[in-house]
């Protein structure tokens, strides 16, 4: 059993997974959480309703999210290339992973946002907020446990991005699968990745469950 | 203190134009409980939401303190927002937040001292018996707990005006009752001008100096609340107040009778003036239905009787000279 696997190897697909997971959901969250609140804000009867810019912001998101991630992977190369001078490794892989989770991870925080009651918001114009203060003090805070949920659905689907993005190079387990497990038949390979990937995804669900709880008062 | 000049606001909808208000006129004094009745739909809520501009009018002026809303810049708009204060049917409180920072959050939102906000918010908790509540978060709470906290929130900035869009709506009689003594204690004790809009005449009845009937947008009727009350001349003044009061079966009305409705206000209302009357005249009556009751605390009865065997029209004069209205029923 186990005789095809490199146990140092396997360590070092590990680390470069969670490197990639680590480097990509937090620049997702970053780019995610303001686009979320642009989509929202400029929604029909919200704050700052614009019709205009809500179009245009919802088809570039709709336009991201219907290409399916195996494309965009390749698409992106030449602004990967030219953004961090590569397309390998650890960080030629971010680039993609973000612009293939930014704008679903945005759609999730509008749809949290959207679920605090507008009375909230309401309340917090009759204080005298301004557009920022209902922002940052009131819907933030309010919409936290669905905003946090949305960023634990996200990076669940960035593990299976990473295992996609080593096809191009990019390494982790993914890539250790496919390379050993797929095409050389090492099937105690594959398994051992694969159960990493799911042990990945429940310690990411547990965080993220937590976190939740920790800031839901309902 | 507050006054709406030809306020006027229209919505636009797939389904056409609807006047949620239509050129209302409307003045309230400082310190006056002024309350806004109407069937949903009337326009009550689009009239208390323009008073602090949650609702910008199509045209009309409002003004309050002398300030005129409808012409602020947004930045001076939520200075003089800061003045207003306001509460909800459904508190609107943040969940998010303990009830402390709920109470300090218009008071962080305006951007005073940390010490200020603290201290502030403990003399309002406190003030509104919330003290023992202060870590705890809203959905801790009760519906009359939680009005509480919006009160206390809507206090913090020292405003010198409070709205209360049915606030009261949501509570049962028992916690209602209880919002309603502590909102006439501000008004007593901190003179501040309260105006409520609600589709409970009970509440109006409670605590309202004045009232304004609102139906599809105008103002059909308004004046001192036992004025309004007593004696409604809108027909949807009247229907809203006979709702939930049981209407006389007229079967049981005595042949050849005469019906009079007799408001007695005041201290009369303890006297025996229908007795008396009677006697004098020597007319007999019966008594179809009847409240004894008291508007804002001033004591009313309201009788419907039916006068038999004597001279009605002798005792229903009498009954006028001794300070009773009598009208026809």
């Amino acid at each position: 059993m186990f005789e095809n696997v490199d146990w140092a190897e396997i360590g070092r697909a590990t680390i470069d997974t969670m490197l990639m997971l680590g480097g990509s959901l937090v620049l997702t969250v970053i780019l995610g959480v303001p686009l979320g609140v642009l989509l929202y804000l400029s929604g029909k009867g919200r704050l700052a309703a614009n019709p205009v810019l809500n179009a245009v912001l919802s088809l570039i998101v709709n336009i991201l999210r219907s290409v399916p991630f195996i494309i965009l992977l390749i698409v992106m190369l030449p602004v990967t290339v030219l953004l961090v001078g590569t397309s390998l490794g650890v960080a030629g892989a971010i680039p993609p992973l973000v612009v293939g989770a930014a704008p679903f991870y945005a759609r999730l925080v509008e749809t949290a946002l959207r679920e605090v009651d507008k009375g909230v918001v309401e309340a917090t114009q009759a204080m005298g907020g301004s557009t920022l203060q209902i922002v940052t003090r009131a819907l933030l805070p309010e919409a936290m446990p669905g905003i946090i949920a949305g960023a634990t659905v996200t990076a669940i689907a960035l593990v299976s991005y990473t295992a996609m993005a080593g096809v191009v190079g990019a390494g982790g387990l993914g890539d250790l699968a496919i390379r050993f497990g797929y095409q050389r038949f090492q099937t105690d390979v594959m398994a051992v990745t694969v159960v990493l990937l799911l042990i990945l995804v429940q310690i990411l669900q547990m965080i993220g469950d937590r976190l939740v709880a920790k800031v839901s008062h309902r | 203190m507050i006054r709406l000049e030809g306020v006027t606001r229209r919505y636009r909808s797939a389904a056409g134009e609807r006047t949620a208000l239509d050129a209302v006129d409307l003045t309230i004094g400082r310190g006056e409980v002024f309350g806004v009745v109407g069937r949903s739909g009337a326009g009550k809520s689009t009239l208390i939401r323009a008073i602090n501009r949650l609702e910008t009018p199509d045209a009309g002026r409002i003004f309050v303190d002398d300030q005129e809303i409808t012409a602020l810049k947004p930045a001076e708009l939520r200075a003089a927002r800061r003045r207003i204060g306001m509460i909800f049917q459904h508190f609107n409180l943040l969940n998010a937040k303990t009830i402390e920072d709920n109470v300090a959050f218009p008071l962080r939102l305006e951007g005073r001292p940390e010490a200020e906000v603290k201290a502030r918010t403990a003399e309002l908790l406190a003030q509104l018996g919330l003290a023992e509540h202060a870590k705890k978060h809203p959905a801790q709470l009760s519906g009359g707990q939680k009005q509480r906290v919006g009160i206390a929130r809507a206090l913090a900035c020292g405003p010198s005006v409070l709205l209360c869009d049915e606030a009261t709506s949501a509570l049962d009689p028992e916690t209602t009752e209880d919002i309603l003594t502590l909102l006439d204690g501000l008004n007593r004790d901190l003179g501040l001008t309260i105006v409520l809009i609600t589709h409970q005449m009970e509440v109006v009845r409670r605590v309202c100096d004045r009232v304004a009937v609102l139906k599809d947008g105008r103002i059909v009727e308004q004046g001192a609340t036992a004025d309004v009350f007593l004696h409604p001349q809108h027909a949807v003044t009247r229907a809203m107040l006979a709702e939930g009061e049981e209407a006389f079966d007229a079967s049981v009305v005595p042949a050849g009778a005469r019906l009079a409705k007799l408001t007695f206000r005041g201290s009369s209302t303890y006297e025996p003036e229908l007795s008396r009357v009677a006697r004098s005249v020597g007319v007999d009556y019966s008594i179809l239905s009847g409240r004894i009751s008291r508007i804002r605390g001033e004591p009313y009865g309201q009788l419907v009787v039916a006068f038999t065997g004597g001279d009605a029209e002798a005792a229903m004069s009498q009954l006028t000279a001794r300070g009773v209205t009598v009208e026809a029923a």
